[in-house]
């Protein structure tokens, strides 16, 4: 089964009995079971962070996003691939509400974080982007010293002591892989970094307030093959933590650090899956195509 | 002749037009520059800055209008900043384009380039009259009034300068829209907005027109902003225009003065700037 590899320990037998299951009952068409194979695989999702039901987003008029339904896995990566404009950014941006900040920006459907709808009117905003943390294209870091960068995020929720407060940044800074680097340079501004390690800076910023989620936006798009690397190393790591959502265009990086796959493809979620499935035996005519380079 | 000599000519015409152009500008800056420097610097002297403005036929110096210029700046500078920077901050962060900014930006622009005069007129009006007699506030006021829109300007410019993913990035941390102004936004932006006041500050410096229906002028040492005050525009004003050599000396002084302070803050208003984007 293809579905194997990227099980994680609780729900492996589950997938074992499901499969053994399918084994006895359907002999008869193979098509059929590879078919029932990948919805069984989509079950897997044991205990799903993030549901999204019925989902549409539109820039004023203009419909984004129809009726995506999907479940996103707890401290697994999920990874949206698709062509420029397929709105897998747009989903991304929903999922902290970042299009709040614009308006004429609007949604129906909802969005299950754990147990509270995300897209409700009495969320308060702030506490849902404290929750769901996010990592963009480029490397944004502030106009101020490493340290504040990192520091930044846990000031706006938490009163720590100066010790404690030392402590959780270099804890940040250690999970993003940038603590040997700027340990000596703590108090040098931000922007001083290579374009590498400013963007762990914005991992780590990201990180140091503890979010639940993480989303990354095409977080190596603006980044050399090293420190590309490095910061899918760094996802890899950091799944055992949190949440992980990354919008990428490069497929090989989808096939490498994610659990699951979603193909999007003019606003519509075309096929979601184990990231084993869509890379070796897509369901979709559009998802191979589009994985094969035919187009896109 | 081919398409591509005919685009070289023109390539060529334009050049020397926008270079002879430039010389004719710099020229007239040079030659304001040079006579001021040669017949204002040698009426410089330790006096000018320890005595006050003489009657005519006796040494003095240009204390009183020194001291006044720089209250009544210092006031103005204190007065349009704030609004300057939060109306401008609105116009950026917060109003977006709505009608109600773009008519705020429109009368904004109309004030930007409204002769001073009429400013001056119009705080005449709204406070000299009422109150029977000219003061350093009204000047302060008056000024004020020219300090806004400048401000304004360069706020809404240089925040709308800063990347809105760094906004994104900071909201995307849980930060309230006023911690992402205060902290980041104004961060990114500060040398840019501290030009905009410097500019503002050289601005007003040589105005001369609202001072005289504002301050007016105050022959004698005068630190009430609520009386008259002494001020270098409408000294060299007054003085340029009289008939005595040792008035029309100081003048020539006082103008070099204001001038080299206009040119210090314009230098210190690009030296910031610069000194920001190289960070």
């Amino acid at each position: 089964m293809t579905t194997a590899s990227t099980m994680t320990e609780e729900t492996q037998p589950n997938s074992r009995a499901v499969g053994l299951k399918m084994s006895g009952a359907l002999k008869e068409s193979g098509e059929r079971a590879a078919l029932l194979e990948k919805i069984d695989s989509v079950r897997q999702i044991e205990k799903a962070k993030l549901k999204i039901n019925d989902l549409s987003f539109y820039y004023g008029k203009f419909k984004a996003l129809h009726n995506v339904t999907m479940q996103i896995p707890d401290k697994q990566v999920t990874a949206f691939i698709g062509p420029s404009g397929c709105g897998k950014s747009t989903l991304l941006r929903i999922f902290n509400r970042m299009y709040d900040l614009y308006p004429g920006q609007t949604t129906s459907g909802d969005i299950m974080l754990d147990d509270q709808n995300i897209l409700g009117n009495n969320v308060d905003v702030n506490l849902l982007r404290a929750k769901v943390g996010m990592v963009f294209q480029k490397p944004t870091p502030f106009p101020m010293s490493i340290y504040d960068n990192v520091a930044f995020g846990i000031r706006l929720y938490e009163s720590l002591s100066k010790a404690d407060l030392d402590e959780r940044v270099e804890w940040a800074l250690q999970r993003a892989a940038l603590w040997g680097e700027v340990k000596d340079k703590l108090n040098q501004s931000g922007a001083a970094l290579s374009g590498g390690q400013q963007q762990r800076l914005c991992i780590a910023r990201g990180i140091a307030v503890k979010p639940e989620v993480l989303l990354l936006d095409e977080p190596t798009s603006a980044l050399d093959p090293i420190s590309t690397t490095k910061v899918e190393e760094l996802v890899h790591e950091l799944k055992s933590d949190f949440t992980i959502a990354i919008v990428t265009h490069n497929m090989q990086q989808a096939a490498r650090v994610s659990d699951f796959t979603a193909f999007m493809y003019l606003g519509k979620l075309v096929e979601y899956d184990q990231t084993d499935v869509i890379f070796t035996n897509p369901g979709r005519k559009e998802t191979e195509d589009y994985i094969t380079g035919r187009f896109g | 002749m081919s398409k591509y000599q005919i685009r070289k000519l023109v390539n060529y015409f334009n050049l020397i037009a926008s270079l002879l152009v430039t010389a004719l500008g710099l020229f007239m800056l040079a030659w304001i520059l040079s006579v001021l420097f040669s017949k204002g610097f040698q009426y410089i002297n330790w006096s000018v800055f320890t005595q006050m403005t003489p009657p005519p036929g006796s040494n003095g110096g240009l204390l009183n209008a020194i001291f006044g210029t720089l209250v009544i700046t210092f006031f103005a500078v204190l007065i349009g900043t704030p609004i300057g920077i939060m109306a401008g901050t609105y116009l950026s962060e917060f109003g977006g384009n709505s009608r109600f900014s773009s008519t705020v930006r429109f009368i904004n622009d109309v004030l930007l380039s409204a002769p001073s005069i009429v400013v001056g007129v119009f705080v005449y009006t709204l406070i000299v009259k009422p109150q029977g007699h000219f003061s350093g506030w009204a000047g302060a006021i008056a000024f004020a009034i020219l300090v806004i829109p400048v401000v304004v300007r360069t706020t809404e410019d240089m925040l709308k300068l800063v990347p809105v993913q760094l906004r994104e990035a900071a909201a995307a941390l849980g930060a309230p829209r006023y911690t992402v102004t205060l902290t980041i936004v104004y961060k990114a932006a500060l040398s840019g907005m501290i030009t905009g006041v410097l500019l503002a500050t050289a601005r007003i410096m040589g105005e001369t027109a609202p001072l005289l229906f504002t301050a007016l002028n105050n022959q004698f040492w005068s630190s009430n902003m609520n009386q008259p005050m002494a001020n270098m525009p409408v000294v060299i004003y007054q003085y340029a225009l009289s008939p005595y050599d040792d008035w029309q000396n100081l003048a020539w002084a006082a103008a070099l003065l204001i001038t080299l302070s206009v040119l210090i803050m314009n230098i210190m208003a690009r030296y910031t700037l610069k000194g920001s984007s190289s960070r």
